[in-house]
């Protein structure tokens, strides 16, 4: 059952996704001012969301395993991490996409913009470290320091669009939406959130694998040399 | 923590040679800005505010990576941290001497800058703030990280891009109230700019000093 969980997630976020999106684009009517373009904001917003969720879940990761020392934790944090690059590159590229015929450019200055950009070179910086420190250990405290470091950028990307009044509107919520968009909305929301959790199971387990192969060939090295 | 603050000023005093390197290297990156954008006078000086802390930062990382150079020979590193003191007086030790270094550097460059890109202020003691504000918010993080990346393979590679996303609001804001400085403040924003970087060295000062115990830990 446990092994089989990240699947029947990744198949009920993939379901969700794809019945929110069917309504998101023939059911849902047109928006009056931006018509169509608008229908972006149904993957956009909730990808939005659980970009948020995964970088919160890699810094609750990393207090956590500064805390516990614990290597499971480690794992998580790598795995929600990198799935955080994958919702956020996604978040920049629905985003150009939308842009470009609204607001005419592909990319704005925009606090929000900026910092999304900023976490995610962020991310992908803890990610190059891990890559070049070996010891599990240190690794797995370095990585946790660095990304609670860059998990503080992000308040400053929530609250940057009331801090800083800027081009980027107000973040949708349901309440801000006439009920006929925010029922895909809400749809796509949790299919995104299915598909994420089921990602970020199925990452911790590659990752607590390879960090049991890291641990365990040392000591069959040890053993081998010892039986010679 | 002011025996570790002794130690990093009397090193840094002893390779004065160094500093007098980083210094021609920040002058130099100075010099290339404006080749990046042509002999246009008053772009120059539009952007020289910029420049000067993109100069800055670039020698930053020469001079925050460096820093730690001295404890990783003979693993001297290990013996600090077997004094009976806090690992975190050996880190706000560090990143004061760092800061000290690169508020110097920043304080050295700007004539530079006023030569080359003709942005030049009366509002000295202003610039002067903001540059120790924002070598400030350079210098924790940066301390941080040296210590961090000094340990490895890839030193050179990792600190920037570990350093350059996250000091991004610093910056900005250094940015910002440096230009209002130099061509002029008439709407009074200078003031929210520098609010933020203060707070930007708040929380870093604190949070880094926090987590270097753990950085360094064996």
């Amino acid at each position: 059952m446990k092994a089989k969980l990240p699947w029947i997630f990744l198949a009920l976020g993939t379901l969700l996704l794809v019945g929110g999106s069917y309504m998101g684009l023939f059911v849902a009517p047109a928006e009056r001012y931006m018509g169509d373009v608008q229908r972006i904001m149904y993957v956009h917003v909730p990808t939005a969301w659980n970009w948020m969720l995964a970088v919160l879940f890699a810094f609750g990761c990393a207090i956590a395993f500064l805390f516990t020392n614990n290597l499971k934790w480690d794992s998580r944090m790598e795995a929600g991490i990198e799935v955080g690059v994958l919702l956020g590159f996604l978040l920049c590229c629905q985003g150009a996409i939308w842009a470009k015929p609204t607001w005419g450019v592909w990319w704005d200055w925009d606090p929000r913009l900026t910092s999304v950009a900023v976490l995610l070179v962020a991310s992908l910086g803890i990610l190059a470290l891990r890559g070049f420190v070996d010891e599990p250990p240190r690794r797995a405290v370095w990585s946790a320091v660095a990304t609670i470091i860059a998990s503080v950028d992000l308040p400053i990307v929530y609250f940057s669009v009331k801090w800083w009044n800027s081009l980027h509107q107000p973040q949708s919520t349901p309440e801000t939406v006439a009920s006929a968009f925010h029922v895909p909305l809400r749809v796509n929301a949790f299919g995104v959130l299915f598909l994420m959790i089921g990602f970020i199971m199925l990452r911790t387990r590659v990752a607590a694998l390879r960090l049991k192969r890291e641990v365990d060939v040392p000591q069959m090295h040890q053993e081998a040399g010892e039986l010679a | 923590m002011l025996a570790a603050l002794r130690k990093e000023l009397l090193l840094q005093w002893r390779s004065r040679g160094q500093m007098m390197a980083v210094f021609v290297f920040g002058a130099t990156s100075l010099l290339l800005f404006s080749f990046g954008i042509g002999p246009d006078a008053s772009a120059l000086r539009t952007y020289s505010a910029g420049f000067l802390w993109l100069g800055l930062l670039l020698s930053s990382t020469l001079t925050l990576a460096e820093s730690f150079h001295a404890e990783m020979e003979n693993r001297a590193l290990e013996g600090l941290l077997l004094l009976p003191s806090d690992a975190r007086a050996l880190y706000y030790g560090k990143a004061i001497a760092n800061w000290l270094q690169l508020a110097l550097l920043g304080i050295a460059l700007v004539p530079v800058m006023v030569i080359l890109y003709d942005a030049g202020t009366t509002k000295v003691l202003q610039l002067i703030g903001i540059i120790l504000l924002g070598t400030a918010g350079l210098s924790a993080p940066g301390t941080l990280y040296a210590g961090m990346t000094a340990q490895i393979k890839a030193k050179q590679m990792l600190l920037p891009l570990l350093l350059f996303p996250l000091i991004v609001p610093a910056l900005l804001a250094s940015v910002k109230a440096t230009s209002l400085v130099i061509l002029g403040d008439p709407m009074g924003q200078s003031k929210a700019w520098i609010t933020l970087l203060a707070a930007f060295d708040l929380i870093y000062w604190s949070l880094c000093g926090l987590l270097f115990g753990r950085v360094v830990e064996e």
